[in-house]
């Protein structure tokens, strides 16, 4: 992987969407993140588990440079974010926890703020925002400012936002929290159409148990360690669970229920 | 909630949504850096426009100043002839490039209150994520805010006119050279006995009476990027919102009233010598000295090499702190909100 990011990264069909390798990180004295490897391959749905405090959202700062990773290596399509960050980033879509639309402005003017933010202006801006509200059910709210929007239309807008520049990983932490369970069905269901349709790799944390399906890769972060990456069935089999919480209960040997502690 | 139905119908639209690498490298190219650019100063006007209170406000505090303070001192505070003033005037006129200076500083200090907000809210992270080069982004950011000063800088000088305070006509534009090298320099700053005013070029007749609204322009953008910068850099020193009271006590106001803003730096020098070298130590005095001698359609050489150099060390110190692996930030936990 070293030699792909430094001579320029081999953008064929197997390249993984991101290789988070031996990565780990600090806060002053306190480690957060320790040697974190994991693999999210094209159309590959993968759901990173852990408590609050288990180096999620420290993991997904790191993967989109918010701060610099000093050990182990982030590679999303074969670049580097270190030292190749403006090839990576382009290939990144992210919804944040927190809401980060501008409540004040309407929905096209905050997809075109990112547009532009990626490099696109004028029609083109126009355009791809008026695909990307086509692809989350909203494009009859475009002028509509974002404070009319419900809390569940607004994470669908982030998701518009997110897809705009056509990504090949999508990030999203916590993208359902605070959401109904109606409003969380239709995110699922259209990150999960993303992924079936358009292979983009997607990286989804949660702490919702009901969100991991079978089919899904899970990978289970413990105070700053992972402790198990690899898909649901083994997980079950390898704990001799029958369900996602019972399974990540014995892996960390927590007695709390991820949604409680959340 | 969308029927499951709309949902199938949507994500058909995306049949085509992976991007090409040809897609991917013009967008980074100069006509990328362009679409950018205009997209965070379009977004900072957008929101200025949506703030009425802050554009009342933002006008109301300089006026304030110009139709109380300076009415009642104009009889107890006299204004010699000094340059770039070629008669006596009226403290309204002398007081107002330091008005136009104090909606600079404030408008820099707003901006990074609203980006410590975007910071703790984590909005700021949109911004970051961006694949331009992070000193470009806030580089950009910077320029954005200054738009918004000068809207609010020329509402508050259209607000003058009618008060009868207005740049004079100008018949040509002058390098105004002169420094006084403080005492405490010694002979390692040379002093200059008479002030050098050497001759640019001359006005069209036709703009000639407004031409001082015309020749503040660059002065008021330079000025506005040496605020914005440090106002960047404060907001990456600051950890809360709530922290941000103390940067009003201990930059806003020293800035503001240890400055030739308010008073001509001679009468300070009479009162208080101490406080004189002070004044000639604050980045603001230089800001407010261009802006006043830009107004007379003359650049003032001094204040313009001071402005430009205190801009390049402020902005460096932004994008140092603001680097994800070298700045301030990244030691506390991450520039675009708490981890």
């Amino acid at each position: 992987m070293t030699t792909m990011a430094s001579t320029g990264p081999a953008d064929t069909d197997r390249t993984p969407a991101l290789v988070v390798s031996n990565v780990s990180h600090s806060f002053g004295e306190r480690k957060v993140l320790d040697r974190v490897s994991l693999t999210v391959e094209q159309g590959a749905f993968v759901v990173l588990l852990g408590l609050n405090g288990a180096g999620k959202s420290t993991l997904f700062s790191l993967v989109t440079r918010l701060y610099d990773n000093v050990s182990g290596e982030i590679t999303i399509r074969g670049f580097d974010v270190r030292r190749r960050p403006s090839q990576a980033l382009q290939r990144l879509g992210v919804v944040f926890q927190s809401r980060t639309l501008d409540i004040d402005l309407t929905l096209m003017q905050n997809l075109k703020y990112h547009a532009a933010l990626h490099g696109f202006s004028g029609r083109a801006a126009t355009a791809r925002g008026t695909q990307a509200l086509e692809l989350v059910g909203l494009p009859d709210r475009a002028n509509e400012k974002v404070r009319a929007l419900s809390g569940g239309q607004v994470r669908r807008v982030e998701i518009a936002r997110s897809m705009m520049h056509h990504p090949d990983l999508l990030l999203l932490d916590e993208a359902t929290v605070g959401l109904d369970l109606g409003s969380r069905e239709s995110v699922m269901k259209i990150v999960r159409d993303l992924v079936a349709k358009e292979r983009i790799g997607v990286l989804w944390a949660t702490h919702l148990m009901d969100e991991v399906l079978r089919t899904d890769q899970v990978v289970i972060l413990h105070k700053g360690v992972v402790l198990y990456n690899g898909p649901v069935p083994q997980l079950l089999t390898l704990t001799g669970m029958s369900s996602v919480r019972e399974a990540f209960r014995a892996v960390t040997g927590t007695q709390t229920t991820i949604e409680e502690a959340a | 909630m969308i029927s499951s139905q709309t949902v199938t119908a949507a994500s058909d639209v995306a049949a085509s949504y992976r991007g090409s690498d040809d897609d991917a490298r013009r967008r980074l190219g100069l006509a990328g850096y362009l679409a950018c650019f205009k997209g965070i100063v379009w977004r900072e006007i957008l929101r200025y426009l949506h703030q009425r209170e802050r554009f009342l406000s933002a006008l109301v505090r300089p006026l304030i100043w110009l139709f109380i303070f300076a009415a009642g001192f104009r009889q107890t505070l006299g204004i010699s002839i000094i340059p770039p003033y070629e008669t006596y005037v009226l403290y309204e006129e002398f007081i107002a490039p330091g008005l136009i200076a104090m909606i600079l500083l404030f408008n820099a200090m707003q901006s990074s209150l609203s980006m410590v907000y975007d910071r703790e809210t984590g909005t700021m992270r949109t911004l970051l994520v961006s694949p331009f080069p992070r000193s470009f982004l806030l580089l950009s950011k910077l320029l954005g805010g200054v738009s918004v000063a000068l809207i609010q800088a020329y509402a508050f000088m259209l607000v003058a006119w009618f008060w009868g305070i207005s740049p004079p006509p100008i018949t040509e534009v002058k390098l105004f050279t002169f420094y006084d090298a403080p005492s405490w320099a010694g002979s390692a700053i040379p002093t200059m006995t008479d002030p050098i005013v050497t001759s640019l070029f001359s006005v069209p007749a036709l703009i000639q009476p407004f031409a001082g609204y015309i020749t503040v322009i660059p002065a008021i953008i330079l000025a506005g990027l040496m605020l914005g910068s440090l106002a960047l850099f404060i907001s990456s020193v600051i950890k809360q919102l709530e922290n941000f009271a103390g940067v009003m006590n201990f930059v806003i106001f020293p800035m503001f009233f240890a400055s030739s803003a308010l008073y001509p730096l001679w009468r300070i020098r009479e009162a208080s010598p101490m406080l004189f070298e002070i004044c000639r130590l604050n980045p603001f005095t230089y800001a407010t000295e261009l802006i006043r001698f830009a107004l007379y359609g003359q650049v003032d050489t001094v204040s313009l090499a001071l402005v430009i150099g205190c801009t390049i060390v402020f902005l460096a110190a932004a994008v140092f702190a603001y680097n994800p692996s070298k700045g301030l930030i990244a030691r506390r936990g991450g520039p675009g909100g708490s981890a």
